[in-house]
C-alpha cells in the first residue's frame, strides 16, 4: 500500500501541510493572544487607576464605607475577578470580596515580589512588570492581577486624619484581578478552527492530489508496465494508445517505437534463420530432385525423338518433356533462391543501378499507364554491390509494384537518400588479435557467412573454443564447450593462450571482468566475459557515430498488401499473382539485401499502396569498417 | 590392350548413368559408365577414353578434385561436367578449371547429345593440333584449349569469346573453334533486346544442318543492347568471320570487374 506513488505523494504533501499549517498557526495565535493580553491588560490598568481615583476622595475624608462600596460596586462586574487594596504593611484594608478583608499578604508572594525582591522596595514599574497572569487551581481560568501603587501625596500627609507621614512615598497598592477565561475562550476556539482549516486542507489537497497522481501518472504507468509484461511475454504487436503529450506520453509513443523496432529485428532475425534453413533444404532437395528429373526428361525426350511415326504417343510424351522442363525452371528458381553466392561486389552508384532496372521494364511500366517518379539524392554516396543483384531487385521491385497496380494506371515512387544509423549491432570486427599480435579471425566457422573471432576457454579443466559473433553488439556466438549461465569465463588467445581478460576493468552491467580485443587501427574492443551478459563497447567505432546508409524507397498507389499477409511476402512460393508468379521474387530480394548486409522493410495499406524500405551500408561506411 | 571406348560417365547416380549410357548407345557411340571419380581415375588407366561427363557433387572425390587431378597429371581427355546443383558459380567454376562444356541437369536427349558430339569433335580437332605441334601442350587449367583469337578478346571455355568496346559495352560471338565442334549453322535463335544475359548461362540456341541445337553460353553477364541482325539474313558471315562481322551481340555488362577474371586469354593468332 505504502509502496504506491500515489500514498507516498500524499503522505509527502500532507506532512508539508501539517507543518507549515502548525507553524503558521502557532506564530498567528500567538501573536493574536499577546495582542488580546495587552488590550486586557490595558484595559485592566484604566480600571485600576479609575477605581484609585474614584477612592481618593473618600480616603483623604477616611470614608471608610464609601471606599468599601465603591471597591465591592466596580468588582462586582463579572469579569472583574476581585479589587484589593493592601496598606503598607501587605494588610489587605478594601477588598471586592468582603472575606479577605483583613488579611496578610506575604511580601514574597507573586504580586509583590516585583517591587520586595531587593532590600529597598522598588517604587515605580512598567505595566508589563506589574502585570501577572495566574491561575486559582490548575483546573481553574486564568486570571490577570495587575498592581497599582498609591503614592503618597500632599493633601495625604495634610488630610485631617493624619494617617500618612509625608516621608513616605508608597503608601499601599492597588491590586485588581481580571479573569481572562473570555480571552481564552477566544484563543483556544481559534485554535480549533485552525485545527479543522488544517484538516481540511489536508484532506482537500490529498484528494486533488489522489485524483490528478491517478490520472496523469499511475493510469498511465500502469498501462507502460501493462505493456512491457506484454512485450516481456513476447507479444511485440502491443501498442499503447495514446496517453496524452506529456513526459509520459512521450515515453509511450517512445516504447511503441521501441517494440515496433523490436519487432521487425524480430522478424528480421526470424526470417534469416528461416531463409538460411530453407536454403540449405532448397538446395538439397533441388540436388537430389534434379537426378530422377534427369531419368525422367532424359527418357521421355529419347522417347519423343524415336516415335516420331506415332502422332498419339508423341503428343502424350510432349506433354511429359514439356512438365518435366518445366519442373526444371522451379527448381532452378529454388537454387537461385539458395545459393550461397559470394556477391560479386562492386562499388557503384545505386542511382544508376535503379534507372538500369527502370530501363529494361520501362516498356512494360508504360503500356501500363504507370508514371515513374525518381527522388533521388544525387549526391547519394556510392555502394559496394553485386550490381547484377541489386538490379533484379530493383526489377522485381517494380515488376512488383507495377503487378500491384494493375490495369488503372498509377504512380510508382522510387527515391534514394543518405540515412544513419547506430553503428551497434552493424559493425563487422574484420580483423582482431590478442596483445602478442596473433590474428584471432576464424574462416572455418562463420556466422553468416563472416568469419568469427576464435577464443579459447578453459572450464573445470575442460578446453574449448568460443566463436564469437564479429558483429559488434550481436551475439550470435558459437560455442565449442558448453557454458553454465551467469557465470564469468576465462577467455585466451586460441593461438598462444594468453589472457584476453581485463580483471581490473569492471563490466559496467554486471560488473564481471571486461575481455578485450585489439582491433588493428581501431583501438580496443571490450566485452563482458559473462556468458548471458552482452555488454560490449568499441570506443573507436562509438565515436565515428552513426554509419551511413544509403536508403532506397519504393512505393507504389496499388492494391497493397493485407496485414495477415505481411508475413508470408518473403516466403519462397508465397504469391499472391496465381499461376503467373513463382513466389520467389521477394525471398530472392531478401536473401540478396541480406547478403549485402542491408535490411529491407515494408510499409503497406490495403487499397492505398506499398513502399519497400531497403538500406544498404555507403561504401564510406564499409571502409571505414575495413 | 587397352579397350577403347568413346564416352566414360562418371556419377553416382545409377539412373543418370543409364541414361547416359542408353542414349549414346543409341547414336552408335561405345559408352563406359563408373559410379565415383576414383574409380573413374582407375578406368582412365586401364582403357582408352574420348570424352568424359562427370558429375559434381559425388561422395570422396567431386567433380573439381577430378579436374584437378587430370590437370596435375596431364591427362587431356576433355570433361563435360554435369551436375544437379547447376547454378551459375558451378558452372563458370567448371569452364575455368578446365572442363570444356557445362550441362545442367536435368537435360534432355538432344542438349545431352549437343555437347557430346561437341565434345568429341573438339577432342578431335585437339589431338590432330597436338599432333602438329606438340610445343603448344602448355595447357593451364585457365587456358583448356588453343583458341585461336583476335587480341584483346576473351573467352569462356572454347566456345565463347567477348570483347571490350570503347564505350563500355561489350561484344560477345562464337570461336572459331566451337564452328569447328559442330555442323554448320543454319539458324540461330536470339534472346530479345533488353533480356539479360548471365555468364556461363544459354544466351542463344544455333541449329545446325544435322537437326542438333546447341546452346551457346554467355561469356558475361549483361543486357542485350544490340543483336547482329545481318546472321539473320545470312548466316554464313558467321563461320566466315565468327570473331567480326559474325559476332552475336552488343551488351552492357553488369559486373565486367569481377566476371572478367573467369574469362581466358585466346592464343592470338600468328
Amino acid at each position: 500500500m505504502f509502496k504506491k506513488i500515489r500514498i507516498k505523494l500524499i503522505l509527502a504533501v500532507g506532512i508539508a501541510t501539517i507543518i507549515i499549517i502548525t507553524v503558521f498557526s502557532y506564530i498567528n495565535i500567538r501573536s493574536e493572544s499577546e495582542v488580546l493580553l495587552s488590550e486586557v491588560e490595558r484595559h485592566a490598568n484604566q480600571l485600576s487607576e479609575t477605581v484609585k481615583r474614584s477612592t481618593k476622595y473618600a480616603m483623604l475624608l477616611n470614608r471608610r464605607e464609601d471606599i468599601h462600596e465603591t471597591v465591592k460596586t466596580i468588582g462586582d462586574q463579572e469579569f472583574i475577578q476581585e479589587i484589593r487594596i493592601f496598606d503598607k504593611e501587605g494588610v489587605n484594608i478594601y477588598s471586592s470580596h468582603a472575606s479577605s478583608v483583613g488579611m496578610m499578604v506575604d511580601k514574597k508572594a507573586e504580586a509583590c515580589y516585583v517591587c520586595h525582591s531587593a532590600n529597598e522596595p522598588l517604587k515605580h514599574l512598567d505595566i508589563a512588570d506589574r502585570t501577572r497572569i495566574y491561575r486559582m487551581n490548575p483546573g481553574s481560568p486564568r486570571l490577570m492581577g495587575i498592581i497599582n501603587a498609591v503614592y503618597n501625596e500632599k493633601a495625604c500627609w495634610e488630610a485631617p486624619c493624619h494617617a500618612h507621614d509625608a516621608d513616605k512615598s508608597v503608601l499601599g497598592v492597588l491590586d485588581i484581578t481580571v479573569s481572562l477565561e473570555a480571552i481564552d475562550k477566544q484563543i483556544s476556539q481559534a485554535k480549533f478552527k485552525r485545527i479543522i482549516f488544517a484538516l481540511v486542507t489536508i484532506i482537500a489537497i490529498s484528494g486533488i492530489l489522489w485524483f490528478f497522481v491517478w490520472h496523469l501518472v499511475e493510469k498511465p504507468v500502469n498501462e507502460l508496465v501493462n505493456a512491457t509484461k506484454n512485450v516481456a511475454d513476447g507479444n511485440l504487436n502491443y501498442i499503447i494508445t495514446d496517453l496524452g503529450n506529456d513526459e509520459l506520453g512521450m515515453l509511450a509513443r517512445s516504447f511503441n517505437n521501441m517494440t515496433n523496432k523490436l519487432s521487425e529485428a524480430r522478424q528480421q532475425l526470424f526470417q534469416s534463420d528461416k531463409m538460411a534453413s530453407l536454403g540449405k533444404l532448397a538446395a538439397g532437395v533441388a540436388h537430389e530432385i534434379n537426378n530422377p528429373l534427369t531419368g525422367i526428361l532424359t527418357y521421355s525426350s529419347f522417347l519423343l525423338k524415336r516415335t516420331k511415326d506415332n502422332p498419339e504417343v508423341q503428343e502424350d510424351l510432349a506433354v511429359i518433356v514439356r512438365e518435366t522442363k518445366r519442373s526444371r525452371e522451379i527448381v532452378k528458381g529454388l537454387l537461385d533462391f539458395a545459393r550461397q553466392s559470394i556477391p560479386k561486389k562492386n562499388n557503384v552508384n545505386i542511382n544508376e543501378l535503379i534507372e538500369k532496372a527502370l530501363k529494361v521494364v520501362d516498356n512494360q511500366l508504360s503500356i501500363k499507364q504507370i508514371q515513374v517518379v525518381n527522388n533521388f539524392d544525387s549526391d547519394i554516396p556510392n555502394v559496394i554491390v553485386d550490381a547484377n543483384q541489386l538490379v533484379q531487385v530493383f526489377i522485381n521491385l517494380v515488376v512488383n509494384a507495377k503487378d500491384a497496380i494493375g490495369d488503372g494506371g498509377g504512380k510508382i515512387t522510387i527515391s534514394t537518400a543518405l540515412i544513419r544509423l547506430n553503428p551497434f549491432g552493424m559493425t563487422q570486427v574484420k580483423n582482431a588479435l590478442c596483445p602478442k599480435g596473433h590474428t584471432l579471425m576464424d574462416t572455418a566457422v562463420r556466422v553468416d557467412g563472416m568469419p568469427t573471432i576464435k577464443v579459447r576457454t578453459i572450464i573445470d579443466r575442460n578446453e574449448g573454443y568460443i566463436n564469437v559473433d564479429p558483429i559488434y553488439g550481436r551475439h550470435r556466438n558459437n560455442y565449442g564447450i558448453k557454458l553454465e549461465k551467469k557465470k564469468e569465463i576465462e577467455i585466451s588467445c586460441s593461438k598462444c593462450g594468453v589472457s584476453l581478460l581485463n580483471k581490473e576493468k569492471k563490466c559496467p552491467d554486471c560488473g564481471a571482468p571486461q575481455y578485450v580485443l585489439e582491433m588493428p587501427g581501431k583501438g580496443q574492443l571490450v566485452g563482458c566475459c559473462r556468458k548471458d551478459c552482452y555488454w560490449q563497447y568499441w570506443e573507436v567505432i562509438e565515436k565515428e557515430g552513426r554509419k551511413e546508409f544509403v536508403q532506397i524507397k519504393v512505393g507504389d498507389t496499388g492494391c497493397g498488401i493485407e496485414k495477415e499477409k505481411m508475413n508470408q511476402i518473403y516466403d519462397p512460393f508465397f504469391t499472391t499473382k496465381g499461376q503467373k508468379g513463382t513466389g520467389l521474387g521477394l525471398a530472392v530480394i531478401w536473401g540478396i539485401i541480406n547478403n549485402h548486409e542491408g535490411a529491407i522493410s515494408v510499409d503497406s495499406e490495403v487499397g492505398k499502396g506499398t513502399t519497400f524500405t531497403i538500406n544498404l551500408p555507403s561504401a564510406r561506411s564499409r571502409e571505414s569498417a575495413a | 590392350m587397352k579397350r577403347k571406348f568413346d564416352i566414360l560417365a562418371i556419377d553416382d547416380e545409377e539412373v543418370i548413368l543409364a541414361s547416359i549410357v542408353k542414349l549414346c548407345s543409341a547414336e552408335n557411340l561405345r559408352v563406359d559408365s563408373v559410379l565415383d571419380a576414383k574409380e573413374g581415375l582407375n578406368k582412365l588407366d586401364k582403357n582408352d577414353y574420348r570424352l568424359i561427363i562427370c558429375d559434381i557433387m559425388m561422395p570422396e572425390m567431386d567433380g573439381f578434385q577430378f579436374l584437378e587431378f587430370l590437370y596435375k597429371n596431364r591427362i587431356e581427355t576433355p570433361v563435360i561436367i554435369t551436375t544437379g546443383f547447376s547454378t551459375v558459380e558451378n558452372a563458370v567454376k567448371s569452364l575455368a578449371r578446365g572442363a570444356i562444356d557445362f550441362l545442367p541437369k536435368p537435360f534432355t536427349v538432344d542438349e545431352l547429345l549437343s555437347v557430346v558430339f561437341r565434345g568429341l569433335k573438339y577432342q578431335e580437332i585437339i589431338s590432330s593440333q597436338e599432333m602438329i605441334d606438340v610445343d603448344a601442350k602448355k595447357i593451364t587449367p585457365q587456358q583448356v584449349a588453343f583458341v585461336s583469337c583476335p587480341a584483346n578478346y576473351l573467352c569462356l571455355g572454347y566456345a565463347s569469346w567477348a570483347v571490350v568496346e570503347g564505350a563500355g559495352s561489350v561484344k560477345i560471338g562464337v570461336t572459331d573453334l566451337f564452328l569447328k565442334t559442330v555442323a554448320t549453322i543454319k539458324k540461330i535463335d536470339f534472346f530479345n533486346l533488353d533480356e539479360e544475359v548471365v555468364q556461363g548461362n544459354t544466351c542463344a540456341f544455333a541449329r545446325t544442318e544435322d537437326q542438333m541445337t546447341h546452346q551457346l553460353l554467355a561469356p558475361l553477364t549483361g543486357r542485350i543492347i544490340k543483336k547482329n541482325d545481318k546472321l539473320g539474313r545470312d548466316i554464313n558471315i558467321i563461320d566466315k568471320d565468327p570473331y567480326f562481322e559474325g559476332w552475336l551481340y552488343t551488351i552492357i555488362p553488369s559486373d565486367l570487374d569481377y566476371e572478367i577474371d573467369r574469362l581466358t586469354q585466346g592464343v592470338v593468332e600468328s
